[in-house]
């Protein structure tokens, strides 16, 4: 091999690669969708998730809407300084935060929280032969440990994302009312006469699908996890990072189909 | 009971059964041992269908294991793992009620609970250790706990992977003994995988010895120290030197 051909055999080597987990990932979530769809169903590991991952990921979720809105409101009125457009920070601020970054930074820090320790508990299961272990306790792990928590995100994710949307507004609405001189009543009557059902809708889809990504990188590389402390550690990496790619990778696919002209 | 015929699994390049052939009646305590590598605990898991062997036939009462419905084959065997293996977020005695609370057989929850207790009993463990979680138990307690669960259904067929690994020469004492006795007791056949030579000669009916991917020498556990089998020899008397290479 010289030294043109071996780059190629190396990107080569990478691209197959590539798909090679694309379509593991692929085959898992399509297990995933098959036990979801069959008996049993563990009601109680499904509600634990919901707490886990719906309920206890709130703070987090409502801080990063709340602060965004704000810090939105602030760059859109400087922006829109430059061409006396300074009366729509409450519109474009709804606008993004629900269509955007509402979904988007809500579903980044729950892959943060949530992909991270599905992957390190679910992988440490495996290092320590709970997998095997239910296994022989005629229980399928796809069933009690992966359904659950995908279910759980995808229907929590929707959730956490219209309550980030209604913190975020918030956020833009204080900074707006004490910070940019808007009035109470303008601000609040300009957002709510602006937003259409299918602003807040689209990113209400958008963190179902967000949430159904989260919960399954962390099944799915927790599942895999290599062996020992740093398997699981590297299980809890891959989650994390491939979450956080494939939530902006599919937020550019949804955008396409939600609002491409 | 269970028949195991010409069984062959590799990782990659790594062969690790090379051809085993074994045979457990119903009601005997077979001891498989060898030295750490050699393949026993993948024996285990290949009979559990928890790791699918490339070649070769696992039969139990004369069925394919790999022709059954797996919940009902399941449902026959018990097991206790080397470490524990027991769900940390879960309390023990739901641990040991697992199978109890789940499946076609479903107990209702204080039923389930009163077995737990009267198996934990059983083992030498007080009733106050029910509603703790294992992390706060000893490594000996957890072991206990273990074999409470694997016996908590009276499986027909109990496996114990490395029963005594980790513990006290006491504590091993305390859990072979009790191995034996519940084994006994429930007229269980048993496959049990070790190194521990205090452990063979406590538990053992017959003893198989797995060295390079094959059962080297089989027999009862009376005739074991007599063979002249050297590999045998090497390894039950802990010899640096022999056929077995030591990796220094």
């Amino acid at each position: 091999m010289n030294a043109v051909t071996r780059p190629l055999a190396h990107l080569g080597h990478a691209v197959l690669s590539g798909l090679a987990s694309l379509g593991r990932v692929s085959r898992f979530a399509g297990a995933t969708l098959q036990h979801l769809v069959r008996p049993p169903f563990y009601w109680r590991e499904f509600l634990h998730a919901c707490l886990q991952i719906g309920w206890l990921s709130l703070p987090v979720v409502g801080m990063t809407a709340l602060f965004t809105g704000g810090a939105l409101a602030l760059q859109i009125y400087a922006g829109g300084s430059r061409f006396n457009a300074e009366s729509v920070v409450p519109q474009i601020v709804a606008l993004g935060i629900t269509r955007e970054l509402g979904p988007v930074l809500g579903a980044l820090m729950v892959a943060a929280r949530v992909a991270s320790s599905i992957a390190a508990e679910i992988g440490t299961m495996k290092v320590t032969e709970q997998i095997d272990a239910l296994t022989t306790l005629s229980t399928h792990p796809m069933k009690y440990l992966t359904v659950p928590r995908v279910l759980a995100a995808t229907l929590s994710m929707p959730l956490l994302v219209a309550v980030g949307d209604a913190l975020g507004i918030f956020g833009g609405y204080l900074v707006g009312i004490n910070r940019l001189g808007f009035s109470s009543s303008t601000y609040l009557t300009n957002t709510t006469d602006f937003l259409e059902f299918w602003d807040v809708g689209s990113g209400l889809v958008k963190g179902a699908v967000f949430g159904f990504i989260v919960a399954l990188m962390g099944c799915y590389f927790g599942m895999n996890s290599g062996r020992g402390a740093q398997g699981v550690g590297g299980a809890t990496k891959k989650a994390v990072v491939s979450a956080s790619v494939l939530i902006l990778a599919s937020n550019y696919i949804l955008t396409e189909l939600f609002f491409a002209a | 009971m269970i028949r195991i015929t010409d069984l062959h699994k590799s990782f990659g390049a790594n062969a690790v059964l090379r051809g085993v052939d074994l045979h457990v009646p119903k009601g005997e305590s077979m001891v498989i041992i060898g030295g750490s590598g050699t393949g026993k605990s993948v024996l285990l898991k290949c009979v559990l269908g928890l790791v699918k062997p490339d070649t070769g036939s696992i039969e139990v009462d004369g069925q394919d294991v790999t022709k059954v419905k797996r919940d009902a084959f399941l449902a026959r065997f018990g097991m206790l793992f080397q470490g524990g293996a027991l769900f940390d977020s879960l309390s023990v005695w739901q641990n040991v009620a697992f199978r109890l609370l789940r499946g076609p057989g479903k107990l209702p929850k204080a039923q389930a609970r009163e077995i737990a207790i009267e198996k934990l009993r059983r083992v030498g463990l007080r009733p106050e250790v029910a509603g703790q979680f294992p992390a706060e138990l000893s490594g000996g307690m957890q072991k206990r706990v273990g074999l409470a669960r694997a016996i908590a259904a009276e499986p027909e067929i109990i496996f114990f992977d490395e029963p005594t690994t980790g513990l006290d020469p006491i504590m091993a004492g305390v859990i072979n003994e009790l191995i034996r006795e519940i084994v006994v007791e429930m007229g269980a056949t048993a496959m049990t995988i070790t190194h521990d030579m205090s452990s063979v000669r406590a538990i053992a009916d017959k003893v198989a010895m797995l060295h390079g991917g094959k059962i080297r020498w089989t027999g009862p556990v009376g005739e074991m120290d007599a063979t002249s089998d050297p590999y045998v020899q090497q390894f039950i008397h802990g010899r640096a030197h022999g056929p077995i290479e030591a990796v220094r």
